[in-house]
């Protein structure tokens, strides 16, 4: 069997410079998006999917697992950062810790769950689990079912930073996806994320070389979920609101959707997939559900033909990794 | 008792389309290694051309039952040559993420000619009416979509174990490189048994037209429910797939009828447990 992403080439020192250099790049790109006139509110939002389908791409291309309900750490991660902002009034970094910890013990109990199964069965049951938890969240009284939660109160992070503003609520929100993409960088460049790529080559090997290929599943599993949590926190700030699309499968699919168009298990390819996506319901928002039509279409060109993705691509033709 | 048994009757109808979905997916999955995760989408589409043949052809219920399973079947063959045949040889995960883009494209289509709203379909005048069974009311239509699953299924079955085809079909589950070198045409027996898959969904489209309304999302969620089936289940045995889609139906019947709160989602519940007891499937074997 062909791995997932067969063509992507071993990352070596020289590489990593080169990666380094493309975040620096990154970063200052996004830094300056304040003075280019950009509309901030979209900027934001592509920032935290990217951050998410980052989390998403650490177990796909690196685990090997397709996650299929990553929304749900999404969604969960909003409901609680959006309940503790508004009902417990908690300060603003408080309520991303109540998020991320959220996030963190649903990916506990979904992990020791759907790590039992691999391949496609895995992205079956994680699938059937977000579905579990949105008839959950349908029916819970503190999630106000269809309606959402909504007005949340931004405030002020450490007291100092007045989330109402745009511009610093923008930084913000960069220097949480940064440090989330940095943390992700790091994690899969350590002897951890090399073990987690031998498993996805050959896990029966992995085994057979002495690792507990479970728990190094299980750790990809949570880590990926907790950061995928994050992501759902940073988003309450942005939209205000938390509500059941985020938890819903349809989400899932747009992860993935990301993921796969800016390329499978490249460290940039989410984040480009993520401002793909994102600009294009932004742009088709008046063509009503030929946006699905137009989405599913790009999943159906990008496994037959274009299954390296944007960024996949461009380091396949620099023979770097990207 | 009298909603006792109407709940049970619902979650032996329920149970049927899951039993039909989940044996197509088996059965795909056995020759193409693949997930369809177009499967709801198609059983959409059966119910769709049932509709269409009936209002704008004036083609009655007993033929769409006939037609409706081979125009979407060839329309599902059509998938398989142009499309899924080129994912030969990749990882299993690129046919789980084409079909779900299939699913969204069909979706997305009939989303905007039909809108979210359900389009009713009549009953049949021959299973009109209802029979009064002494314990329970029983609408003569619902009685027809339990027995005449049931069957389909017991005849796929039988076509699959029994059958020199079905022999030929198994062969090439394990060893299609083997089957091919005996002179049979594996490649064209692959488009045939997804073609029989996706019949089966869209002939549980046709059935469940009558009872649920014809919606554009219809299969949306119910490809989700019977995923979690297939979980439980596994896909190593076709009558393992038969009998845990009515089972469990029937246990998703009893739910709505002792704790409707939990109708939605006892079927991933058992799931969870299914996998921390067994993680394998009541009768799959180790994938």
């Amino acid at each position: 069997m062909t791995a997932l992403t067969d063509d992507t080439l071993p990352v070596t020192p020289r590489a990593i410079r080169d990666e380094m250099i493309v975040f620096v790049v990154m970063a200052l790109l996004l830094a300056s998006v304040p003075f280019t006139g950009v509309y901030p509110f979209f900027v934001m939002q592509a920032l935290c999917f990217a951050l998410l389908a980052c989390a998403f791409n650490l177990l796909i291309g690196y685990g090997g697992l397709l996650s299929f309900g990553h929304a749900m750490f999404l969604g969960t991660a909003g409901y609680c950062s959006a309940h503790a902002l508004k009902v417990w009034a908690l300060p603003p970094e408080l309520g991303i810790l109540v998020g991320v910890a959220g996030a963190f013990v649903l990916s506990l109990i979904t992990g020791y769950i759907s790590i039992r199964r691999q391949g496609i069965y895995f992205s079956m049951i994680t699938l059937a689990l977000s579905q579990l938890l949105y008839f959950i969240y349908l029916q819970a009284p503190f999630t106000h079912g269809e309606d959402g939660i909504q007005g949340i109160p931004q405030g002020r992070m450490f007291g100092l930073f007045d989330l109402t503003k745009p511009t610093v609520l923008y930084y913000v929100v960069l220097v949480g996806f940064l440090a989330g993409f940095l943390l992700i960088f790091r994690i899969i460049n350590s002897p951890f994320g090399e073990v987690l790529k031998a498993i996805r080559e050959n896990e029966p090997r992995a085994i057979s070389l002495g690792y507990r290929t479970d728990q190094y599943k299980f750790l990809a599993f949570v880590l990926s979920g907790t950061l995928a949590g994050f992501a759902g926190a940073l988003k309450v700030f942005v939209a205000q609101n938390a509500s059941l699309t985020d938890v819903h499968w349809s989400m899932s699919g747009e992860v993935v959707l990301m993921t796969l168009v800016g390329g499978l298990g490249t460290v940039f390819g989410p984040v480009v997939g993520a401002f793909v996506i994102i600009a294009m319901q932004q742009y088709l928002a008046g063509f009503g559900q030929w946006v699905t039509v137009i989405q599913g279409s790009i999943f159906v060109i990008c496994v037959l033909t274009f299954r390296r993705g944007v960024i996949g691509e461009i380091a396949h033709y620099f023979r770097r990794s990207l | 008792m009298q909603a006792l048994y109407a709940q049970l009757l619902v979650g032996l109808i329920n149970g049927s389309f899951y039993a039909l979905l989940s044996l197509g997916l088996a059965v795909i999955f056995g020759m193409l290694n693949i997930i369809n995760f177009a499967h709801g989408a198609l059983y959409m589409m059966g119910a769709f051309v049932a509709y269409f043949l009936l209002n704008i052809g004036g083609i009655n219920y007993w033929w769409a039952l006939l037609l409706a399973p081979i125009i979407v079947g060839i329309f599902g063959m059509i998938l398989e040559r142009t499309m899924l045949q080129w994912l030969t040889g990749l990882d299993h995960l690129y046919g789980l993420l084409l079909t779900f883009g299939i699913a969204l494209i069909v979706q997305g289509v009939f989303q905007n000619y039909f809108g979210s709203s359900g389009m009713p379909y009549a009953i049949p005048d021959q299973l009109k009416g209802g029979m009064n069974l002494g314990f329970m009311f029983l609408p003569i239509y619902r009685g027809w979509v339990v027995i005449f699953s049931l069957i389909v299924c017991v005849a796929t079955w039988f076509l699959i174990e029994k059958t020199r085809l079905g022999a030929y079909l198994r062969a090439a589950t394990e060893n299609p490189t083997l089957v091919r070198a005996f002179g049979v045409n594996v490649p064209r027996m692959i488009t045939l048994t997804y073609g029989l898959g996706v019949g089966l969904a869209a002939l549980a489209g046709v059935l469940s037209a009558p009872i649920n309304q014809v919606r554009p999302l219809m299969g949306a969620d119910l490809i989700i429910v019977v995923f979690a089936v297939v979980v439980i289940g596994g896909m190593g045995s076709i009558m393992g797939s038969i009998i845990t889609g009515f089972a469990l139906g029937v246990i998703e019947g009893m739910t709505k009828y002792f704790y409707p709160e939990a109708s939605n989602t006892v079927v991933f519940v058992l799931m969870v447990l299914v996998l921390l007891v067994k993680p394998t499937g009541l009768t799959g074997r180790a994938a």
